[in-house]
């Protein structure tokens, strides 16, 4: 709680201090106006960084793992808009994850749709399932919250299981069709690195802009305190409602991509401890961290490549990770960011007057 | 009268699952009374009892009773420090600290049986037989009897203990008003280390009696412990009647649900009750108001 | 028998209190006055252990007791009767009172020892004596006082701190209570420290009494003197200044 005050109120100091894209800025002050020219900076780098990768990339197993990054960067950030900003729970998001996935595979598959549109109609189901379901489910706090949606996941995975007929049950759906565009069909992993890519990149921008907008201020405040938030005339209960929705929607996007990247979708995919490992992506990269997101995304993902021979031992690490991070770092790994940032400074410019900034 | 036999066989097996589910319950119930903690990790426990009740009868070769005992008292201890280690310094938890840690805690101690042991289902021998007794046209195992027997004496010591022991009242106080119960010199600390003692406790009686039933494996906790959860929601999370009362509703609706719609969707069943009472009565089913807690 | 040397308290970024100095003396009644918000409450929890001090020292009889936490303090002799009553409301009268006792039950007091004290208790407090079986959340709050009282002495205190005990009560049933204060120094030889709103009843019964401004220790007097001094009279003892004029 502490965390959040101090950042609500930090705000213009923060490494991650949201951009502006529209132009309806409400305060021009100098001070935003270099923030936003600092944010531009930042995710120009990052796109370029993300352009050139493939190059770098060489083996096509290691852009295929990058796919799976981008993939999971899109998840991790639509969690953090709701448990970074707003402050609430989901431990049930794999299932939204899962039926952007389904929907989008059960339409182009079995009932021969457009893949772009079934995207659109994936989101579009998932985003108002979320929105209706998010009256009653934001309404409770804390444990309850954490456990109604993770109830909530799990009943979503047992549809998966269950209705054979429509998904082919524990074996999958196979025969998912790539994504096409005009003449070009993203059917190999360089191909599909970009288009992933874009989207997120896309994800990174809305949410960024999100987080800076009146909604971000007003999230940050229900964080704070939901009473005080309250207070100021701010409807937080539809406010969290509306964060969850979009979530949702978002991990629908990133379900229907997975569908037609994999071309096959399975639920275990989709279960309980693809959930948690979301969230730990999230703590990992730090609360209402963007791209602390992406880094924890990044770094969830390759960690299991890397560590080929513990295979099926990855989740102790998970555990170690949740366990180690909330007790010793719970800012996340951006939280250390201006602490090495200073300390490069520092060393530049003059010793000891760097801490001043912190 | 086919009917009423196989009527008569779903309560029978929904009682004994919800005997199990209304035992880890009161694990929740106990360790969220005295500290305000749902703790994620109370199914790990249950599968704790099961596998080291399978580990010390088969690898360490004891008998039935002292692989028991020493599965209770090993499960006990990793509770214990679990508390210790990862609970107690926190500083300042927030519910979201707690969940993510305690859900941190659940999935260290499972890959930990999983790097222990393996990834396989076990059968666990049933405590004495399994030669079906006759129930009116529906079949009992010995072990449901066991189950029955050892629930009703797991609550049934729980209650003597919280209303009639000394410590057991000094935990009730501490649940109702911490400040006070510190000020007549109970040690707050040491409360919270006995409800995660007691909670973990229960919850390997309820991995031990239900493995010869249903098997047991490195992962069996997650369900268990969930559905265990439920119980105590629909109980309202009191650590007594209400919870078990909520495991037999539980555990009935499972069965007959299992038996009459689909044996598919019965996990189904518990997460749906669990989103509705949530939605409608977070209070529970039995309890008419909030008692007030400072 | 307690001595406070310089006792700095903080809530958060709060200096609630500020440099405090006090002492009690064996078998003192000793009371607490000021406004609200003027630290009373903070100097019992201080004592208690609850709101540890950033510094100064608390001495109970010879020992420091200030890195203690408020169990080991109650070990050592010292009770609290917190502000508003603080009963264990679900739980019966007797279970409460019983809890008073929870560290002599620790320490494998005889039984007999502890029911003897029970019964005292009942004695000084018939009303309970009938009421024993009820959740201590049906009681009123005279009754509630009274239970709480009854529950700090359970523990066999040598030093009672008392907050605010006649809060919200009607006067004859303060009467009692101060009644009940009165006897246990007489009859136990009770060291007490009582924070009240009520200085004037307070004042009656105590020996000696401080007086608290914003955390600062102002006025350390014996009570009969505070009782006249002009000062107090005015800010605390609700006659104003006409009404001494007029006299």
């Amino acid at each position: 709680m502490a965390e959040g005050r101090m950042r609500g109120s930090a705000a213009p100091n923060n490494l991650y201090f949201p951009l502006t894209l529209t132009l309806s800025l409400r305060e021009r002050e100098f001070s935003r106006q270099y923030h936003l020219k600092r944010e531009l900076l930042k995710f120009a780098i990052f796109t370029i960084l993300v352009l050139l990768l493939p190059l770098a990339a060489k083996e096509g197993y290691i852009l295929n793992v990058l796919v799976f990054v981008g993939i999971h960067s899109i998840l991790a950030i639509a969690l953090n808009l709701l448990l970074g900003y707003a402050g609430q729970i989901s431990l049930g998001h794999a299932g939204f994850f899962g039926l952007g996935a389904y929907i989008s595979g059960v339409l182009t598959a079995t009932h021969g749709q457009n893949p772009w549109l079934a995207m659109c109609y994936a989101a579009g189901a998932v985003g108002i399932l979320a929105f209706v379901i998010g009256f009653p489910i934001l309404k409770l706090k804390g444990h309850y919250l954490a456990m109604a949606t993770l109830g909530l996941g799990i009943i979503i995975y047992i549809l998966f299981n269950e209705t054979v007929d429509l998904t082919g049950g524990p074996s999958g759906l196979s025969g998912i069709p790539n994504l096409t565009l005009g003449t070009l069909t993203f059917d190999n992993d360089l191909k599909n690195y970009y288009l992933v890519w874009t989207f997120t990149l896309v994800a990174i921008l809305l949410a960024v802009n999100l987080a800076n907008s009146r909604i971000g201020r007003a999230l940050r405040a229900i964080h704070d305190s939901e009473t005080a938030a309250r207070l100021m005339g701010i409807n937080a209960r539809f406010l969290k409602v509306q964060v969850f929705a979009l979530s949702a929607l978002l991990c629908s996007v990133a379900g229907s991509l997975y569908a037609h990247v994999m071309t096959f979708v399975a639920p275990a995919s989709f279960g309980f401890n693809f959930s948690v490992e979301l969230v730990t992506m999230v703590i990992i990269g730090g609360l209402g961290s963007i791209y602390g997101s992406v880094l924890g995304a990044a770094i969830l993902t390759l960690l299991p490549e890397l560590l080929r021979a513990f295979q099926d031992y990855d989740i102790i690490i998970y555990g170690l990770i949740l366990i180690l991070m909330t007790m010793f770092l719970p800012g996340g790994l951006v939280s250390m960011a201006p602490v090495f940032m200073s300390l490069l400074r520092g060393r530049r410019k003059q010793p000891g007057g760097a801490h001043a900034e912190a | 009268m086919e009917f009423a036999q196989q009527l008569l066989q779903y309560l029978v097996s929904g009682f004994s699952t919800g005997a199990i589910y209304a035992l880890i319950g009161l694990g929740f119930a106990i360790i969220y009374n005295a500290t305000g903690i749902i703790n994620f990790a109370q199914g790990e426990f249950v599968m704790l009892g099961g596998m080291l009740t399978l580990f010390f009868l088969n690898v360490a070769r004891f008998g039935m009773i002292p692989s028991i005992i020493l599965a209770i008292l090993v499960a006990t201890l990793c509770g214990v420090v679990f508390n210790r280690l990862a609970i107690k310094p926190l500083k300042k938890p927030s519910p979201l600290n707690l969940v993510i840690i305690t859900i941190g805690g659940s999935i260290l101690m499972r890959g930990l049986a999983m790097l222990i042991w393996d990834k396989d289902t076990h059968a666990v021998p049933a405590f004495s037989g399994s030669e079906p007794l006759d129930l009116a046209g529906a079949t009992i195992l010995p072990q449901h009897l066991w189950i029955f027997g050892i629930t009703i004496l797991a609550i049934a010591g729980n209650k003597f203990f919280f209303y009639y022991t000394i410590s057991g009242r000094a935990m009730r106080a501490c649940s109702y008003n911490s400040r006070a119960a510190s000020l007549v010199g109970i040690a707050v600390e040491r409360m919270v280390l006995f409800s995660f003692l007691l909670s973990s406790a229960l919850g390997a009686v309820a991995g031990i009696i239900v493995a010869p039933l249903t098997m047991t494996s490195y992962d069996v906790g997650v369900m268990l412990g969930l559905k265990g959860f439920c119980a105590a929601i629909i109980g309202g999370m009191s650590s007594g009647i209400g919870t078990v009362l909520g495991g037999i509703i539980l555990g009935i609706l499972e069965a007959l649900g299992a038996g009459l719609i689909s044996s598919g969707y019965k996990d189904a069943i518990a997460f749906i009750i669990l989103l509705l009472i949530l939605f409608v009565r977070p209070q529970g089913l039995f309890r008419k108001a909030e008692t007030e807690r400072v | 028998m307690l001595k406070l040397k310089n006792i700095n308290t903080y809530y958060g970024q709060v200096h609630a209190l500020k440099t405090v100095s006090m002492h009690l003396n064996k078998g003192e009644i000793v009371t607490l006055i000021g406004a609200n918000g003027a630290g009373k409450t903070t100097i019992l929890n201080t004592i208690s252990g609850i709101t540890p001090p950033r510094d100064g020292e608390i001495l109970f009889e010879g020992e420091g007791i200030v890195k203690l936490p408020p169990d080991r303090i109650v070990r050592r002799g010292v009770s609290q009767v917190p502000e508003g009553r603080q009963v264990f409301k679900p739980l019966s009268v007797e279970d409460n009172l019983e809890l008073g006792a929870y560290l002599r039950y620790r320490s494998r007091e005889g039984r007999g020892e502890i029911r003897k004290d029970l019964e005292k208790v009942y004695e000084l407090f018939p009303r309970l004596l009938e009421r024993r079986k009820q959740m201590a959340g049906t009681l009123s709050g005279g009754e509630q006082q009274m239970l709480a009282i009854g529950r700090a002495l359970m523990a066999k205190p040598r030093l009672l701190l008392l907050d605010e005990p006649s809060m919200g009560l009607a006067p004859l049933v303060v009467q009692e209570i101060f009644r009940v204060l009165e006897m246990l120094r007489h009859e136990h030889g009770t060291t007490i420290l009582l924070v009240e709103q009520n200085a004037k009843a307070a004042l009656k019964l105590a020996d000696r009494g401080y007086v608290l401004e914003t955390g600062k220790v102002i006025l350390e007097e014996v009570a009969s003197e505070l009782l006249e001094n002009k000062e107090v009279q005015r800010a605390y003892l609700g006659r104003d200044k006409k009404e001494i004029w007029e006299r």
